[in-house]
C-alpha cells in the first residue's frame, strides 16, 4: 500500500494560551511544537498498514520549513519519505491550504504512481476547520469519510469504523480513499533511537505551493472567557475525606 | 432566509439542532433541511424552534447517513434554495456535512462559530481555548455553529412540509454507513453525573483501582488524562480533553492531572471541579473549585472510606 499522510505543525501550549500582541497568533517564545494528537495517530497507523500489507508511506505538511521538525519526527516512527510545502507568514487558510496539497499530490502521484490512502487528522489541533482533508479528497475525486477510529483492509476496501453516540458506525470505502482518523485508533509509539538517526538522513523534498486565498480570513484572534473561581482546599492529605464528603453531600452528589 | 441543516440518525434530531434552529431563527427567516425519508416525522419538532418551511428530500442513497450523499444534498439545496446563510451542527456529522458541502460549491466554510456580528464572525479555535474573529466572504454563508454555544429556545412556528428534488450520482453511496454496532445502554464518560479522573500521578494502570472504587462509590466513571493514555494505562474512550470527551458532570474529580489547557476544555464544562495534586501551584488546583494537597494514593482511598462509612450509617 501507498500511503500519505498529512500533518501540521503547530505550537504545544501548557498551561494557558497567550497571544501575540499584534493577535494574529499565538504567542511561541516560549512553546515547543508538535502536531495534533489524531495526526500522530494517523502517521502511526500509516505506519502499521504499511508493516501489515506492505508498501510505502509518505507525509507533507503545509508550514514554515521549521516543519521539517514534524517531518522528521513522523520519519523517526517510520515513514520513509517527506515532503514539505514551504510558505512563510501567517497560515493559510483552509480552502486555499487544500489546493495547495491536492496540487502537490496531483504532481507526486504523476511520477511516483496512485496513493491508496490518504489520512488526515480529524481536525488540525489549533485552527480545527475539519476540512482540509474533506476538500483535497473532493479536488481528487476520492471517497473520504471523517472521525475515523479503526481501519481494516479487505481486498481494494477499507472497512473504515467511527464512534458515534447510538454505538460504532462501519464504513466500507474504495481504494484510493482519504480518511480522517481520530486518537485512539491506535497507540503511537515512541520514536526510538535508531529511528531518530535515520530521519536525519530522510531526503525531504520541497514542492512550490499554490493556491489563491479563500473566503475565510482571520482577524484576530481572541481570549476565551476564563473562569476564576477561588480554589477552596478542602485540606491536605488524607484528612481531608471528611470535609471532601461533607462537600458531597452539600454539592447533591452523595445522597 | 437560512438554512438548518437537521442533524438526525434515522428520524431521532440531535439536540444540537436544537440550538443550530433556534440561533437560525434569532437572525432571521428560517427554513430546515431533512436528508432522507426517515426524518419526515420531524416536521413538528422543528416548528417549535420557530422554522417555517421543512424542505424534504428522499432518495435510496440517503435511507442512511453518508457524508458525501448529504454533502451533495446541502450544496444541492443551497444552490436551489439560495438562503444567505446555511448552518449546521459543530458535530462529528454537521462539521462533516458541511465540509463536503463547502468543497463542491468551492466556497468557505466557517466552522463552529460561537458569535455573529454584523460584519464578522466569533469561532473556536484549539477545542474552545481560544476564539477566533474571522470574516466569510461568501454569496452563500457556510457554517456550523459549536455545540453548547447557543440556547435552545423554542419559538412554536406552524411548519409546513415541502419536498425537494435533488439528483445523486449513484456511486455516492460507496460512504453511506454499511453496518452498525449498537451500545449497550449505561453511563458513558460523556454523561455521567460523577467522574474520577486520573493523570500521570497515577503512576501505572494498576493505580486505577482505587480511583474505580471511589466512581463506583459515587455511581460515575473513570477518566483519564492523555498521559496516561499515551502509557498504555488505560483506553482512550476514558480520555477527558481536546482529542478526548467532552464532559459535563456534577462533579469532576481530577486525581494527579497538573490540568494542561487541552485536558481543561474537556472538563471545564463540569458544575463542580475538585484536585487533588501534590503541587498546590498545579494549573488544576488554581482553576478547581475545591482541591485537596496530597497524594492521591492516600487520599482517594481515604475518601471511598469515608463514602462507605457514612453510608453505613457513621456522621
Ligand atoms: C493538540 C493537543 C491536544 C491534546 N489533547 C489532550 C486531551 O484531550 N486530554 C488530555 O488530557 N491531554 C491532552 N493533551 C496533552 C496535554 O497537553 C498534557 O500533556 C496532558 O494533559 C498531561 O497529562 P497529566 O496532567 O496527566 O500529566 P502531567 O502534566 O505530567 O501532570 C501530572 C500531575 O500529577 C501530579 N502528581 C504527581 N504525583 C502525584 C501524586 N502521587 N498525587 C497527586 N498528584 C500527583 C503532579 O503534581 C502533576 O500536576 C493534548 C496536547 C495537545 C498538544
Ligand atoms: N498546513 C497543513 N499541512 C498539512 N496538512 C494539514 C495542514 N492543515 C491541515 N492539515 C490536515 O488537515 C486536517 C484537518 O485540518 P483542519 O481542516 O484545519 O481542521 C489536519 O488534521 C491535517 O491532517
Amino acid at each position: 500500500m501507498k500511503i500519505l499522510v498529512c500533518v501540521k505543525r503547530v505550537p504545544a501550549p501548557g498551561a494557558r494560551i497567550s497571544i501575540a500582541t499584534d493577535g494574529q497568533a499565538v504567542d511561541t517564545a516560549f512553546l515547543g511544537f508538535t502536531m495534533s494528537p489524531h495526526e500522530e495517530c494517523a502517521v502511526e497507523e500509516a505506519v502499521q498498514l504499511v508493516e501489515q500489507h506492505g508498501g510505502e508511506s509518505t507525509v507533507l505538511t503545509l508550514g514554515p520549513s521549521e516543519a521539517d521538525e514534524q517531518l522528521r519526527y513522523a520519519a523517526s516512527l517510520g515513514v520513509a519519505n517527506a515532503v514539505l510545502l514551504p510558505i512563510s507568514g501567517p497560515d493559510w487558510d483552509p480552502q486555499r491550504t487544500a489546493t495547495a496539497i491536492a496540487a502537490a499530490v496531483i504532481d507526486i502521484e504523476a511520477v511516483d504512481g496512485p496513493f491508496d490512502l490518504i489520512l488526515f487528522g480529524n481536525e488540525s489541533a489549533d485552527s480545527g476547520g475539519f476540512q482540509v482533508g474533506i476538500r483535497v479528497a473532493h479536488a481528487l475525486g476520492r471517497p473520504v469519510v471523517n472521525g475515523i477510529k479503526g481501519i481494516d483492509v479487505q481486498g481494494d476496501t477499507l472497512r473504515a469504523r467511527r464512534e458515534a453516540d447510538v454505538g460504532v458506525e462501519v464504513y466500507e470505502v474504495p481504494m484510493p480513499a482519504v480518511l480522517g482518523v481520530k486518537e485512539g485508533i491506535n497507540l503511537p509509539r515512541y520514536p526510538t533511537l535508531k529511528g531518530r538517526l535515520a530521519s536525519k538522513k530522510v531526503a525531504v523534498a520541497q514542492v512550490s505551493p499554490s493556491g489563491d486565498p479563500g473566503g475565510q480570513q482571520m482577524v484576530t484572534l481572541l481570549a476565551a472567557a476564563e473562569q476564576v473561581s477561588a480554589t477552596v482546599i478542602l485540606g491536605n492529605g488524607p484528612d481531608a475525606a471528611g470535609a471532601v464528603v461533607d462537600m458531597l453531600e452539600e454539592i447533591g452528589v452523595l445522597k | 432566509m437560512i438554512l438548518v441543516v437537521v442533524e438526525h440518525d434515522r428520524g431521532t434530531m440531535s439536540p444540537a439542532t436544537w440550538e443550530a434552529l433556534a440561533a437560525a431563527n434569532k437572525l432571521g427567516e428560517t427554513h430546515a433541511l431533512t436528508i432522507g425519508k426517515a426524518a419526515d416525522g420531524l416536521v413538528e419538532q422543528i416548528g417549535v424552534f420557530g422554522a417555517t418551511t421543512v424542505h424534504q428530500v428522499h432518495d435510496d442513497l440517503l435511507i442512511d447517513y453518508g457524508p458525501e450523499a448529504w454533502g451533495a444534498v446541502v450544496a444541492q439545496a443551497a444552490t436551489l434554495l439560495s438562503p444567505s446563510i446555511v448552518m449546521a451542527t459543530g458535530t462529528d456529522r454537521g462539521n462533516e456535512v458541511m465540509a463536503h458541502a463547502a468543497a463542491i460549491l468551492d466556497a468557505p466554510m466557517v466552522a463552529n462559530v460561537v458569535e455573529f456580528a454584523d460584519d464578522s464572525l466569533v469561532r473556536v479555535r484549539w477545542g474552545g481555548s481560544l476564539l477566533e474573529r474571522c470574516t466569510l466572504d461568501a454569496r452563500i454563508r457556510l457554517l456550523t455553529i459549536a455545540h453548547h454555544a447557543f440556547p435552545a429556545v423554542e419559538s412554536p412556528a406552524t411548519a409546513a412540509a415541502s419536498p425537494m428534488g435533488v439528483e445523486l450520482e449513484p456511486n455516492l453511496g460507496r460512504t453511506m454507513i454499511r453496518e452498525r454496532v449498537e451500545r449497550a445502554a449505561g453511563v458513558t464518560l460523556a454523561t455521567a453525573p460523577v467522574v474520577v479522573s486520573g493523570g500521570r500521578g497515577v503512576g501505572s494502570a494498576d493505580g486505577f483501582a482505587p480511583l474505580q472504587e471511589l466512581a463506583t462509590a459515587l455511581g460515575g466513571v473513570v477518566g483519564c488524562s492523555r498521559a496516561v493514555t499515551n502509557n498504555g494505562w488505560r483506553n482512550h474512550t476514558d480520555q477527558v480533553g481536546q482529542t478526548g470527551t467532552r464532559i459535563a458532570p456534577d462533579i469532576y474529580i481530577a486525581c494527579g492531572i497538573s490540568g494542561a489547557i487541552q485536558h481543561w476544555v474537556g472538563a471545564m464544562a463540569s458544575k463542580k471541579i475538585l484536585a487533588i495534586n501534590i503541587d498546590p501551584e498545579a494549573n488544576m488546583v488554581t482553576k478547581a473549585d475545591y482541591a485537596v494537597i496530597g497524594d492521591l494514593h492516600q487520599v482517594v482511598p481515604a475518601i471511598t472510606a469515608e463514602v462507605q462509612r457514612r453510608r453505613r450509617g457513621g456522621s
